[in-house]
């Protein structure tokens, strides 16, 4: 959980909509990701079909969420990894510090997993006093600048190009030979090697937990993931339940669905099976291997409205083609996860009297939905928050109050005839240029924008007036 | 055309033109008449209750739901000039009162018979509007709720292209909300704002004298932009236009 869930939305989305340069890094990067989406989906003629697969297959794993967790559980064992059952963040941090100690490890590595994210598992390690090692180049980043990421496929996409070449001068030994970017990533992989080199255990998480096999699937773009599970003595995997496939086969028809939306590749450079530890005549692999099973309220989410969440791949095409992620960024949504989806997992992680704004900051303009691989009908879920926010009484009295008054109103015509007419000849008079500049009471729209005066009496007073017909009145 | 063809078609006038822009609304009657029905608007009507539905009170939702099944479902259609009150009576309705053994079904019924207004032109109607003139360019925003929630996209653009001297200009960004959002805009008017900025900025690029829209909440949040900004683009609602309104005042000018 982020600490910066405390302080308001608001203040932080105010202070994202201030800072251009975090604008130009969030356009930079949606827009190019928005692009090569398309791309990549112009040219995947079976796209409509592949969705209703991807959409089923997740479907199904989660009707059968007890049976494929126990035929994972069954076979990852037989394959020599250990299995381990976590409730909550806390247990799942709790074990992973528990293995990390058993190990006697000083200095882990970590390849990037927004469920660790989740867990809190960067400030675990950091509390029980062991070394951590971000292997991502993003989360490199983000590890040097003290920050938790701002989108689930870019961690450090807030922070421009130069920004990174300012924390790196500043950290690395010898510090980049310039500010290109292949300069950078070269200075990047320098500092880590040794470090991958030297660390006693791995940490990674999975996009994919394979039922028939046991197996973890992790896929990277920059090969971080097997050289942080690959060398040292212990690998452990932090993975939420609903990961699950039955086999690889649906793992890859859900990885062409997830590899296009996220970047519009084809597939990620590194696509890898963790199966078990070393086994006798293995080149390399880990002495152990742990897998931490997370439920943090998945299990929860199987039985109320929020069901269709759990189908979620991460593949953040939903935050890349949301309006308001594209001017306030990830960090002001304040939870783990940011945009649409994040706007309704926060809720579930954090409380909704925590995060309360997150389902309301949203137009339902329906693009996430849209653009969603395996069809979440997310504007559905954050309506289904306002409902519940409204029936726990989260809403402050000036709404509650202005709203039961519209409602006594909208439900008895005849009043609402009268007061929209005395409304409507207030604000012509407001309006008499045509346009209305300022008005005290929608101080929220007149900031920003002019307001349109009405053109005359309402329409149903012309209509009336023209002694149009009216069914009611003949019955 | 005979009188026992002519649909009975009921106006939902939705509260937004009702108030602030009564034009479109007798466009809407104009059209349909033209198009072969029959209009009446009943006066049983207020609002569709987006503002309790997108605010998750259900109850009062529900109960204005209601009030508009029963004043509709005795007309062949219900027609409505936006797309998001549209989705609503479609949608929304039936979602909602679903389980409701007595409403549920009657709110699938009028589900079935509602209408966005360009949509049951060119869709149910065959209809192609005839003679009409405006010198002129134009580009066209595709409101959300009726491109995403009704499939609403080439009917307006085959309605406008008949429209003799008018020129349509590409939107860049043409599906990408306006930042209106009903509630939203007031309640998160800094980040309304930023969106609303962007969509300026295009409808300024695509060089057009007009901007076209099919929902008047979306064509006030950026009319109001556009006029803050000092632009000279002019608004209007598309059905306005093809009502032959392109010469009167567009939102915000002084009638």
């Amino acid at each position: 959980m982020n600490a910066t869930t405390r302080t308001g939305f608001k203040a932080r989305s105010d202070a994202a909509l201030a800072n251009p340069t975090l604008k130009t890094a969030i356009d930079r990067t949606t827009g190019t990701a928005e692009r090569k989406r398309a791309a990549a989906l112009a040219g995947f003629a079976e796209y409509e079909a592949a969705r209703s697969r991807g959409s089923a297959i997740k479907d199904h794993v989660i009707a059968n969420l007890d049976h494929y967790l126990e035929m994972f559980e069954r076979n990852a064992t037989a394959s020599g990894a250990k299995v381990h059952w976590a409730a909550t963040e806390s247990e799942a941090c709790d074990i992973v510090i528990r293995l990390c100690r058993e190990a006697g490890a000083k200095r882990v590595t970590r390849s990037k997993s927004m469920l660790g994210e989740e867990i809190g598992l960067p400030d675990a390690l950091g509390s029980a006093g062991i070394e951590r090692v971000e292997t991502d180049l993003a989360e490199h980043i983000i590890q040097l600048a003290g920050e938790h990421p701002s989108h689930i496929i870019w961690p450090a996409m807030h922070r421009t190009r130069e920004q990174v070449a300012e924390l790196f001068n500043a950290d690395h030994k010898p510090p980049p030979a310039d500010d290109e970017a292949a300069s950078m990533v070269q200075s990047a992989r320098h500092v880590l090697r040794g470090k991958f080199l030297s660390a006693d255990v791995g940490i990674s998480g999975a996009n994919f937990l394979i039922a028939d096999t046991g197996a973890t699937c992790t896929v990277t773009n920059e090969g971080n993931a097997e050289l942080t599970t690959t060398p040292p003595r212990v690998h452990i995997v932090t993975a939420g339940i609903e990961k699950l496939v039955p086999s690889t086969s649906h793992a890859m028809a859900l990885l062409r669905l997830l590899v296009r939306s996220a970047t519009g590749g084809e597939l990620t450079q590194y696509t890898t099976f963790h199966c078990g530890p070393k086994r006798p005549g293995d080149a390399d692999g880990p002495e152990k291997m742990h897998i931490v099973l997370v439920d943090n309220g998945r299990s929860e989410m199987i039985a109320n409205e929020f069901r269709d969440m759990l189908r979620c791949i991460r593949c953040g095409a939903c935050m890349n083609h949301c309006v308001v992620y594209r001017q306030i960024g990830g960090h002001a949504y304040g939870g783990t996860y940011p945009g649409p989806m994040g706007a309704v997992l926060t809720p579930v992680l954090d409380g909704l009297a925590q995060s309360r704004d997150l389902p309301f900051a949203c137009t339902m303009n329906g693009r996430c939905a849209e653009v969603c691989p395996v069809e979440i009908p997310l504007p559905t879920l954050l309506r289904a928050w306002r409902g519940r926010s409204w029936r726990a009484g989260l809403e402050g009295p000036r709404m509650r109050a202005g709203l039961a008054a519209w409602a006594g109103l909208a439900r008895r015509p005849g009043l609402y005839r009268m007061a929209s007419g005395i409304g409507v000849r207030a604000l012509r008079l407001l309006g008499r240029s045509g346009w209305i500049g300022s008005l005290p009471f929608a101080g929220g729209w007149t900031r920003h924008r002019d307001l349109p005066g009405p053109t005359g009496g309402t329409f149903m007073e012309r209509y009336t007036a023209r002694g149009a017909r009216r069914p009611e009145d003949r019955r | 055309m005979t009188r026992a063809t002519r649909p009975r078609v009921g106006l939902f006038v939705t509260c937004l033109v009702d108030a602030m822009r009564p034009e479109i609304g007798f466009a809407a009657i104009r059209l349909l008449e033209d198009a072969g029905c029959d209009v009446e608007v009943p006066t049983r009507q207020t609002c569709c209750g987006q503002p309790a539905y997108n605010s998750g009170d259900d109850a009062s939702t529900a109960a204005v739901a209601r009030q508009v099944i029963a004043a509709f479902e005795p007309f062949d259609h219900l027609i409505v000039p936006s797309g998001s009150c549209a989705g609503t009576i479609r949608h929304g309705y039936p979602a909602l009162l679903a389980s409701d053994a007595d409403w549920g079904p009657r709110a699938a019924r009028l589900a079935e018979k509602t209408h966005e207004i360009m949509s049951y032109l060119v869709d149910i109607r065959d209809y192609t509007p005839g003679g009409l003139r405006l010198e002129g360019s134009a580009t066209y925003h595709d409101s959300c709720a009726g491109l995403r929630e009704l499939g609403i996209h080439d009917q307006p653009r085959r309605l406008l292209a008949a429209v003799d001297g008018l020129e349509m200009r590409p939107l860049d960004g043409e599906n990408v909300c306006c930042g209106f959002g009903g509630m939203f805009c007031v309640k998160y008017p800094a980040i309304s704002d930023a969106i609303v900025g962007e969509k300026a900025d295009t409808v300024e690029r695509s060089g057009a004298d007009m901007l076209l829209a099919g929902d008047l909440g979306c064509l006030m949040n950026m009319a109001g932009k556009l006029n803050r900004r000092g632009s000279k683009v002019r608004c209007f609602h598309t059905i306005e236009i093809l009502a032959g309104g392109g010469n009167g005042p567009a939102i915000g000018e002084k009638p």
